[in-house]
């Protein structure tokens, strides 16, 4: 039986894929796609037709050749005999560098200033703020060059760390020596070493350092178990037991007992002929790129941790006054666990901001992957479509983990919602 | 009872007693102090230290700022006015400053011009007024913000004042053509029509027709070409172009990475997550080497196009997850009340929802602007002049090599000004748009 209601059956018609709403949408992006594919298409063409006139073959045979550049900051062995992808691949773990140091600075940086400025302090206040401002109006490339030129303007020269009345002398007991060719610290050096294992063909990994990882993750273990179980006798009893000398205890005395075994000792820094010899030598580019990415990210992450803070509502820390806690402890134990779920989701935005930004190390001449794949590499063997477009992948596929790891932590310290 | 109460009580108050002045301790100057800087020891220990820090810097910056070297032509002559002070700190070199803030401003655009830029400029400021300070500017100055960035390009640039009109009158097409297929057609039929009419007006007519006018009547300025621009000058014209055609493009991103349509979303995603995963300074590489590749042999455009198309792509992600932001904290009521009201697609995000969800995002908006504004430096790497890059230029001249703080601090101070005003109007519209009753 019809009824009034229903609609009249109508067999489908032409222009029904423009005017009824139900067939516009899969019209509308059949259409898109066409689009789409036409202009990648065009793009293609242009490019192959391009390429064939310049008598380029599109590949990536060139990463194997000799790359004939030197780099002079580097973590794993490479000599300019070393192929392209070698250079590319020393390139990139000095961009990871800089962005794993300039992230734990920054953080640590910007949370500091950020409840700073929350301070009932005027001076303080006011002086952060004026540090956040500053950083956050000025170009970090404009950062970068100018933490470059006090670097090298300012310092002492290796010279006139000579002679009997030196200029400058090292700090830290003879240990460290800033200067403007960089700064050295003490190298870590182990008289028994274990030796190396090699990953492939790419790099050695020192087994001292797996090691002392390894103890180190069993004994960070050990302690979170004596705190589980200080937790449950808390929990028993009442009565906290004092349990951190043997939680410090399980980490240090294993830790202490295996860099005797393996007889560690600092190779200092030494002035030998105009330089300094031994030890770490941390270039000046690197410092520079560091301290500025450093101080514009912190500016950043300052201005989020001021928001994630002001975003807890007053009563908390009413009731934690309330409840006797002084500040420091309220804003330990009850500001801060619940500032960071707002906190996170932009912080990671800013280690991604930071990591994209380190690419501005060229400036500075710091030989990370824009440095290495896209500067040297690209202008050595022209070609420009698959260095750059390699360069670009690897900082998507960076932004991608970074952003990746960082939401499956914010997934862990989501709020659970009622 | 009330007998041995009055035997009682010797004495009662009939009066109040006036109010005390509060303990001096806590009102002027000493109180202020007391609440704002001493409260605690911890309080007192950060007061006298970033006290000291500051006197510290004070006594030594102000010497070496205040500093008569205003007139010096080269480092070693500011060196000998400030060895004949005898100065402990040494001073500053302004002189580099007086002498070359011009280039500074315009890079190497030829002097007698400069009149272009800064006129321009003016006319920056006055086409944006009826955006920026909707109640304070009469509202028929929009058709001149309309018309803007044609006599800006224009004025920039130079050459024949046939080319903005011919390519204005692309835009004519497209207008009369709405106009009048609206009525036999399909909307948005007759806007795809109106645009195809435009690009082949563009494409195949509009060069032949300008050049074909300018040679009956030849009325133009001096072309300038595009590396001579530099300074402050292209940051401008990058930022701002970046940043007026981010917002549109950033806004339809938007739209699409919500919308229901798999096939556009997944695109508008794609777009937005990998402009945003790589450093802008690869999109500057592609600019400057790839974008050639990728065109059809022979195209050879402006750098200074190029490099804006890339920065407002790359601006217009960043613009995208902005207004995502504000999208998504609109309630859901809202785009249900504009359903029910029988609005459709774009008439409920024109109305109801587009004006909420700007409203919502406009300090990240903001703050995109200021980040593509700073952004604008980047160039330099692509040997580009802009400040910074006019700043190693300047030092690779040997009356001025070695000023490093001098051009810095200036460089360093424009920027400021330009962002931090941004950020000020931001909180000042901010303000003025707080419609809630919070």
């Amino acid at each position: 039986m019809t009824t009034l209601t229903d609609p009249p059956s109508e067999s489908f018609r032409l222009s029904m894929l423009i005017y009824d709403t139900r067939y516009r949408a899969i019209t509308f992006q059949i259409i898109a796609l066409i689009c789409f594919l036409l202009f990648f298409g065009w793009l293609i063409s242009n490019t192959a037709q391009n390429l064939a006139d310049l008598g380029k073959e599109p590949s990536f045979g060139f990463l194997m050749e000799p790359a004939g550049y030197d780099i002079n900051q580097r973590l794993i062995d490479y000599n300019n005999q070393d192929s392209h992808l070698r250079a590319a691949f020393v390139g990139l773990l000095n961009t990871l560098l800089v962005a794993v140091l300039g992230c734990i600075t920054a953080t640590v940086i910007g949370v500091i200033v950020g409840v700073l400025r929350l301070s009932s302090n005027w001076l303080v206040a006011r002086l952060m703020a004026v540090y956040v401002e500053m950083f956050r109006n000025v170009p970090v490339l404009m950062w970068i060059v100018l933490c470059m030129a006090i670097l090298i303007e300012s310092l002492p020269n290796p010279r006139a760390f000579r002679g009997e009345n030196p200029e400058a002398s090292m700090l830290l007991f003879d240990s460290v020596a800033i200067t403007n060719r960089g700064v050295y610290i003490p190298e870590p050096l182990f008289s028994r070493s274990l030796g190396d294992i090699p990953v492939g063909n790419l790099f050695n990994i020192s087994l001292d350092l797996i090691a002392i990882l390894i103890v180190l993750a069993i004994g960070f273990y050990v302690s979170h178990r004596i705190k589980l179980k200080a937790d449950a006798t808390q929990e028993a009893t009442g009565v906290r037991p004092k349990t951190w000398y043997m939680r410090l205890g399980v980490i240090l005395v294993p830790l202490a007992a295996l860099l005797v075994i393996l007889g560690f000792h600092l190779g200092y820094p030494e002035l030998s002929g105009f330089n300094f010899a031994g030890g770490t030598h941390l270039r000046n580019s690197l410092i520079a790129l560091w301290l500025a990415l450093s101080l514009y990210t912190a500016a950043f992450i300052a201005e989020n941790v001021r928001a994630g803070i002001l975003a807890i509502s007053k009563g908390q820390t009413e009731a934690a006054s309330a409840l006797g806690l002084r500040p420091s402890i309220t804003m330990r134990l009850v500001i801060l666990p619940q500032a960071l779920r707002v906190i996170i989701p932009p912080l990671i935005s800013q280690y991604l901001n930071l990591t994209k930004n380190s690419s501005l190390a060229i400036a500075v001449g710091y030989m990370d992957i824009t440095g290495t794949l896209m500067g040297i590499t690209l202008n050595q063997t022209g070609r420009e479509l698959e260095t750059v477009l390699l360069g670009m992948l690897i900082y998507l596929a960076i932004s991608l983990a970074i952003s990746g790891a960082m939401n499956f932590y914010n997934s862990r310290v989501k709020l659970v919602e009622r | 009872m009330s007998d041995t109460h009055a035997e009682t009580v010797s004495y009662v108050r009939e009066t109040m007693l006036p109010q005390q002045e509060p303990p001096a301790s806590t009102v002027g100057p000493v109180g202020w102090a007391k609440t704002n800087l001493f409260s605690g020891w911890f309080n007192t220990v950060l007061s006298v230290l970033s006290g000291i820090f500051i006197l510290w810097l004070a006594y030594r910056l102000l010497p070496w700022i205040i500093s008569p070297t205003w007139q010096a032509t080269s480092l070693n002559e500011c060196r000998e006015i400030i060895g004949a002070l005898n100065k402990p700190h040494g001073g500053a070199c302004w002189g580099v400053i007086s002498e070359r803030w011009k280039q500074l401003m315009f890079g190497f655009y030829p002097p007698e011009h400069y009149w272009r830029p800064v006129l321009s400029l003016i006319l920056l400021l006055v086409a944006l007024g009826p955006l920026l300070f909707r109640h304070l500017v009469p509202a028929k100055v929009i058709y001149f913000s309309m018309l803007y960035p044609f006599i800006a390009a224009w004025l920039l640039w130079g050459g024949t004042i046939w080319n903005p009109i011919v390519a204005i009158l692309g835009f004519v097409i497209i207008a009369l053509s709405l106009k009048f297929l609206t009525s036999v057609l399909n909307p948005a039929l007759a806007l795809i029509i109106g645009v195809l009419l435009a690009v082949i007006w563009w494409v195949a007519l509009a060069g032949p027709v300008a050049g074909g006018l300018s040679a009956v009547l030849p009325i133009g300025i001096e072309a300038i070409a595009s590396r001579q621009f530099g300074g402050f000058m292209l940051s401008i014209t990058i930022g701002v172009t970046a940043i007026l055609c981010s917002l549109p493009i950033g806004i339809l991103l938007a739209l699409g990475r919500q919308s229901d349509l798999l096939l556009v979303k997944a695109m508008c995603v794609g777009f937005i997550e990998f402009i945003r995963g790589v450093p802008l300074i690869t999109l500057l590489f592609v600019a400057s080497v790839l974008l050639n590749i990728f065109l059809p042999p022979g195209t050879n455009f402006d750098i200074i196009l190029r490099v804006i198309i890339m920065v407002t792509l790359f601006a217009s992600a960043y613009m995208a997850e902005v207004v995502r932001g504000g999208l998504a904290a609109l309630p859901k009521g809202q785009y249900e009340g504009a359903d029910s009201l029988g609005l459709d697609y774009w008439q409920s995000q024109r109305l109801i929802i587009m004006p909420q969800a700007l409203k919502i995002s406009i300090p990240g908006i903001v703050s995109t602007f200021i980040g593509v504004f700073k952004d604008t430096t980047l160039v330099s790497i692509i040997s580009m002049f802009d400040p910074i890059g006019l700043s190693n230029a300047i030092r690779a001249d040997t009356a001025w090599n070695g000023v490093y703080w001098e051009l810095f601090i200036f460089i360093g101070l424009v920027f400021f000004i330009f962002c931090f005003s941004m950020s000020r109007y931001s909180m000042y519209l901010e303000r003025r748009l707080q419609t809630g009753h919070r």
